[in-house]
């Protein structure tokens, strides 16, 4: 390029290349327009993403809070011992013999004397109606207080009673007269009077501790359902997941990463690794129902199933992650200590899984994250039953107990038809997010407080 | 003795021996170190591995087979004919398996010996009416030969149990002994601790290709069943879908394939632009700062579990796409439709895809963004012209990935797609997909010989293979057409 021509202005001028910089032509114009409308759908496209997750949270934390919430009655109840210990003897066995019915008549009565006293009352208002405002849950646990210390008969305890799930739905805007007006389950009288016993102070909205503990309720007891049995079998599978998958996974990450020569073997190993991080979760569920429950005989719905599915799905996740931190140990230490004379196997276990540990955590921590929402598969082990028994303890056999699992309760609830148990499902949802955010927290400091450049 | 006592046991024994084996090996050297071929704790190490590792092994193979030697052995007391017809035995094992489930709840209710259970006899005490006391509903009048069995079932699984924590034991002491006697002070205690470790190692990489083997031969045992009562031919080409559970169904895959791909084509057009236009943004033109609060932001929805996007599209997306678009436009009046599953899937799967293409655009190297401004190129033509072309392959893997995950999607389809299967073209129908369909016929009670619970089995075949195949098809592209920078 020697020779420059000497007279610009005499080639040929392409059309739109004006003279001025200060002034953009029309195709300057056009293209910085192409520009800003590019760089707009992305903002668009993130805008959008973040969007829809900002109004997925907020809709579950408005439906779900009010879940932790119950409309619950507090009036006081004489524990007549004529009604729930006719032998007088204060005997536990001799007054289990005495049916919730009894109690529910307790209550019941109790209530329509307080009422009396305060002197609330519903033009026509029956009082069976005033009665059925109660929950069906509220005698049962009644009996347990009863049956837990049986010096309280004959005494006037406060008791805290939950009403029926429609009163509750009217007091959190739910239900409103206009909807329950074909609804069999509550009438507008009952309605009237929840608004004078508000008014009153006996019934009002307080915080539910039995939502986290109580277990699941049948279909007509939206107000005492509860995560208890789903929140032990979380845990319990979460316990075994990480014993499982923890071993096993450093062991095969170190093979592959430390000792693995270049052969068929190790080559089929990749493979399968890289494949089944890849297979839907689905048919680890058929793999565990055909295998498992099938052919080895496990109990459906247990935890350790539960578990081994899982802990077959999270291993190649789980492997991927502890091989890369092992691979992020530089080789200079490896060196090292083969320089001083270690063998290749104490400076794996001495040296190398030592540095690469706080990697390992991490990854087995966003692992397990996500391995606690994981569903499909639960489902197809049983874990979807109705379960009220809590599982016993984890050396009495708990294991292999019949629990459920948080992700599953939400999908079991959200498939119910009364719309109290959405809430409810938004509610359980709530406690899995904390449960998610608590998990990835935790890897986050971790990955802080030892993460190391190297 | 329950197995998690056993194994404490076990340990307990093993950590019990390291201690001995330690301090024998020193014992052997009075007590200087420097004689020994190894370090103490390599003896100690070894005593630990061989007590424990064989023992626990020997455990977890015993309860896997014990359950298969039982069945076979109460099987063949039921006589040649009933042996030779499978089906005719699960009957038998089921009923055997539920008056033995009795058995033991009537035990623990009524505090009975071993002995008076043995004694116990069907024609002679109410057995139905006194097992519906403790809680376990028979059927029929129980058959006296069928009770008697239960009796053997149960004391064989009594006797298995013995048999299992004394052998156990035996190989857990036998172990310790053994490895104890041989510690000397020329033993290659560190040798034989690190092969040994070296083959725990292999075993436990080798659990992946177990798995993989699991998978197939759970997968292929079951559908092969079912090809062997239902024609191969009207399960893939069969246009209905109608289990009947008296028999008779039509078991067509062409109505779920048909919707199961219409939601993934709906979630990939959503997923796809707003994927790969967020990582655009976040690879070319957002500031080291926005990108560090944009990215994970965006990676979060990938740590939601999917359940809670099925509730989201069950109680918000669902009636919202009803009232607003379906309803007006007269195209059904369904809040579970392909458009309700499709848009969610596609939300799910905007940052797998935007954090895939963001890698992948990411690795195009600078120089050629440099080359390409060097020629007056504004920024999203570079961007259009020269990186995306560089990074395309990479962008199809991670479409096709997203795709293959669409497809094997559970949760979201079963909440928010329905569950009637049908061939139609309205987007706002509600139609249901090949994974709604393993759920809906393997929950419940199941009983293993009808086509209708088998099915699931072949769809889980079909789904493993269409997943498998994209997920290899992806890789294949990724690597086939990857420019080689440098």
């Amino acid at each position: 390029m020697t020779d420059i021509s000497p007279t610009p202005a005499a080639m040929p001028r392409t059309h739109g290349l004006s003279g001025s910089l200060l002034t953009e032509s029309p195709l300057m114009k056009s293209r910085n327009a192409a520009e800003a409308r590019f760089r707009s759908y992305g903002i668009a496209a993130i805008v959008v993403a973040l969007l829809t997750l900002a109004i997925m949270l907020f809709t579950i934390l408005r439906d779900g809070t009010s879940a932790f919430f119950q409309a619950t009655l507090s009036y006081p109840v004489l524990i007549d011992g004529a009604i729930v210990d006719k032998g007088g003897k204060a005997d536990p066995a001799e007054m289990a013999k005495v049916t919730t019915i009894s109690y529910a008549r307790l209550l019941g009565d109790s209530l329509i004397k307080h009422l009396a006293d305060k002197g609330i009352a519903v033009e026509g208002m029956t009082p069976k109606e005033v009665t059925d405002m109660i929950s069906k849950d509220a005698p049962a646990r009644l009996r347990d207080q009863v049956l837990a210390d049986p010096s309280l008969v004959g005494k006037t305890i406060n008791v805290n009673a939950f009403v029926g799930g429609r009163i509750d739905g009217y007091m959190k805007g739910r239900l409103t007269r206009e909807s329950s007006a074909n609804d069999s389950n509550v009438t507008p009288r009952q309605l009237d009077m929840a608004d004078k016993m508000i008014e009153a102070g006996i019934l009002r909205s307080k915080f539910n501790w039995s939502f986290v503990t109580a277990p699941d309720a049948s279909d007509l007891r939206p107000e005492a359902a509860g995560l208890g049995v789903a929140l032990i079998g979380t845990l319990y599978m979460m316990f075994l997941v990480l014993i499982f998958t923890l071993p096993i996974g450093v062991a095969a990450s170190i093979y592959l990463e430390e000792f693995a020569p270049k052969n068929w073997f190790t080559d089929l190993i990749e493979v399968n690794i890289s494949n089944l991080a890849a297979v839907p979760s689905i048919v680890f569920g058929i793999l565990g129902l055909a295998i498992f429950i099938n052919f080895a005989g496990l109990p459906a719905s247990a935890p350790l199933v539960g578990a081994l599915v899982i802990t077959l799905m999270t291993l190649p996740t789980i492997i991927i992650a502890t091989r890369a931190s092992i691979r992020a140990v530089p080789p200079s230490i490896r060196d090292a200590a083969l320089g001083v004379g270690a063998s290749k196997m104490q400076t794996v276990f001495h040296h190398v899984l030592p540095l690469a540990m706080p990697g390992i955590l991490t990854g087995t921590i966003l692992g397990l994250a996500s391995a606690i929402g994981e569903t499909g598969p639960l489902l197809l082990i049983g874990m979807v039953a109705f379960v009220t028994n809590y599982p016993a303890g984890p050396l009495d056999g708990g294991f292999l107990d019949p629990a459920s699992a948080l992700p599953v309760q939400v999908y079991s609830w959200a498939s119910r038809s009364d719309p109290a148990f959405i809430e409810r499902s938004s509610g359980a949802i709530i406690v899995l997010l904390i449960l998610l955010v608590i998990m990835n927290v935790s890897a986050i400091l971790l990955r802080r407080r030892f993460e190391r450049r190297w | 003795m329950s197995v998690g006592i056993l194994s404490l046991i076990i340990l307990a024994l093993a950590v019990a021996g390291f201690f001995l084996g330690r301090s024998r090996a020193l014992q052997s050297v009075q007590g200087d170190p420097r004689k020994l071929h190894s370090l103490p704790v390599y003896y100690g190490q070894t005593v630990f591995l061989f007590t424990a590792v064989p023992a626990l092994l020997l455990m977890a193979a015993w309860l896997v087979v014990q359950p298969l030697v039982i069945d076979a052995r109460i099987v063949g007391q039921l006589g040649p004919e009933v042996a030779a017809d499978p089906s005719a035995a699960t009957l038998a094992m089921e009923d055997v398996q539920r008056i033995a489930s009795g058995l033991d709840a009537l035990q623990a209710a009524a505090g009975l010996s071993n002995d008076e259970m043995r004694k116990m006899r069907a024609d002679l005490s109410d057995i139905r009416g006194r097992m519906a006391d403790v809680g376990v509903a028979l059927g029929a009048e129980v058959n006296p030969k069928i009770f008697e069995m239960a009796k053997d079932f149960r004391d064989m699984q009594r006797g298995g149990a013995l048999m299992m924590t004394l052998a156990v034991l035996l190989a857990a002491v036998a172990g310790f002994v053994w490895s104890v006697l041989r510690i000397k002070a020329d033993f290659r205690a560190r040798n034989v601790s690190e092969t040994f470790v070296r083959w725990v190692l292999i075993v436990s990489a080798g659990v992946a290709i177990l798995t993989t083997v699991g998978i197939v031969m759970s997968l292929a045992t079951e559908t092969i069943r079912f090809f062997s009562i239902y024609p191969a031919s009207e399960f893939f080409f069969g246009l209905t879908w109608n289990p009947q559970f008296r028999g008779g169904s039509d078991l067509g895959l062409i109505p779920l394939l048909w919707g199961t791909m219409y939601i993934t084509l709906v979630s990939m057009i959503v997923a796809v632009p707003i994927g790969i236009f967020a990582a655009i943004y976040t690879a070319e033109y957002a500031t080291p700062r926005v990108r560090s609060v944009v990215k994970p932001l965006i990676e979060v929805i990938a740590g939601i579990p999917t359940v809670v996007f099925g509730l989201f599209a069950l109680v918000t997306v669902g009636p919202f796409l009803r009232d607003y678009f379906a309803q007006p436009l007269g195209l059904g009046n369904s809040g579970s439709s392909v458009m309700t599953a499709g848009l969610v899937i596609g939300i799910l799967n905007i940052p797998f895809i935007s954090s895939l293409a963001d890698d992948i655009i990411n690795a195009v190297p600078q120089s050629m963004r440099d080359g390409s401004y060097g020629l007056g190129a504004t920024k999203s033509e570079t961007i259009r012209k020269v990186v995306l072309p560089a990074a395309l392959p990479g962008i199809v893997g991670a479409i096709l990935l997203a795709a293959s995950r669409a497809i094997g999607e559970t949760m979201i389809v079963t909440m928010g797609a329905g569950a009637s299967a049908k061939l139609d073209l309205n987007p706002f129908e509600a139609m249901t997909t090949i994974t709604v369909k393993i759920v809906g016929q393997l929950t419940g009670d199941l009983t293993f010989d009808s086509p209708e619970t088998l099915v699931a089995f072949a769809l889980g075949s079909t789904l493993f293979v269409i997943t498998l195949a994209l997920n290899i098809f992806a890789l294949w592209i990724v690597r086939k057409y990857r420019e080689q920078y440098e």
